[in-house]
């Protein structure tokens, strides 16, 4: 369960946003989280309603946005989807490729508040 | 924090774009790590596996053959106990245990305080032996210079596809326990095949801890690692 030190980490950032804007309410945080990243959506969102109390942002709607992952074709120069097997297929020639371009994000996104 | 109470209550509703990553703190210090390896002239291995799959059986091995030439050094991750560092700490080289509690992995911050406390002089490897867990630590960054996963052969041939993240971000991947593949009926080209499809950028290697055998390549892989200046 280390989603619940990254949101404690998400939550220690939407705080300080929300006093530097000098808000008192947070009402929205996008979070967008990488297909690969290791981190599962539901376990954010449960520890999100148990970190969030006392903050500016308890009561906020988390909006989860997957990023899916893509892979790189070095032999092709291509950049394409990956299934949800996560084998890197490279849709022209059919090399399995372990590059990544796209898939491990973490990241805090947007936040609303008033 | 006053300035905000005092502020008009029907303050308009704003949206600020951040694009923040989550791990910024762990990176970071995962960076002081690795520029303070490379500057000691030490090459770190996170090695990672499942619990049970042997990745202290292999540093026991590999402390008392490799390091008897080459200067090594441990930390080993565990929610309880100093068994493995005392398991570890039989052989000469300076050995730290990190019980981290409840956490389900090591973070760079943790690495950093147990290195503090080391004496890496004269160390030419370092090995940081992560919490038994093929999920979280795929998303934490300790500062080395290579992930080493381990699978043991009484795992199956499958785990690569199960746990796609870590393998994904593996340099080396060590399938262990090789002594007892034929027992267990394990099928080594299976578990080859699927490891290269997700993790064809890793380097494999078999061997068992016990017995030695196929440990050389990995004896090699530590004498000379990969992108070393």
């Amino acid at each position: 369960m280390h989603e619940v030190g990254i949101m404690e980490s998400a939550l220690d950032a939407v705080t300080a946003q929300a006093r530097d804007h000098g808000a008192i309410q947070v009402h929205r945080i996008v979070l967008r989280i990488g297909a690969l990243s290791g981190v599962e959506k539901d376990a954010l969102r449960l520890a999100f309603d148990a970190v969030a109390r006392g903050t500016p942002a308890a009561g906020a709607d988390l909006f989860i946005e997957t990023v899916p992952a893509r892979g790189r074709c070095p032999e092709c120069d291509l950049e394409f989807d990956v299934e949800s097997d996560f084998v890197f297929t490279c849709p022209k020639c059919g090399r399995i490729s372990g590059e990544l371009v796209q898939g491990r994000e973490l990241e805090l996104a947007t936040i609303e508040m008033s | 924090m006053d300035a905000a109470l005092k502020s008009p209550p029907k303050a308009a509703t704003r949206t600020i774009e951040v694009r923040m990553s989550l791990l910024e703190g762990n990176d970071r210090q995962a960076a002081r790590n690795r520029r303070r390896f490379r500057e000691a002239g030490i090459c770190a291995l996170n090695l990672v596996s499942s619990p049970g799959a042997g990745k202290t059986a292999l540093l026991e091995r590999t402390l008392s053959e490799f390091g008897r030439t080459t200067r090594c050094a441990a930390v080993v991750g565990d929610l309880a106990t100093d068994n493995d560092a005392r398991r570890l700490g039989r052989f000469g080289a300076p050995v730290r245990q990190i019980t981290t509690g409840s956490a389900c992995h090591l973070d760079a911050g943790m690495v950093a305080r147990a290195v503090e406390s080391l004496d890496l002089a004269g160390v030419r490897v370092l090995f940081i032996e992560n919490v038994g867990n093929l999920v979280c630590p795929a998303s934490f960054d300790l500062g080395e210079s290579l992930r080493v996963v381990l699978l043991s052969c009484a795992e199956g041939e499958d785990k690569p596809l199960k746990y796609p993240p870590i393998f994904k971000s593996a340099h080396v991947v060590i399938l262990t326990k090789m002594d007892v593949a034929g027992v267990l009926g394990f099928d080594r080209g299976a578990a080859a095949e699927n490891i290269r499809r997700i993790a064809p950028q890793a380097r494999l290697i078999e061997l068992s801890a016990r017995t030695g055998e196929g440990i050389a390549p990995w004896y090699e892989l530590l004498g000379s690692p990969p992108g070393r200046a």
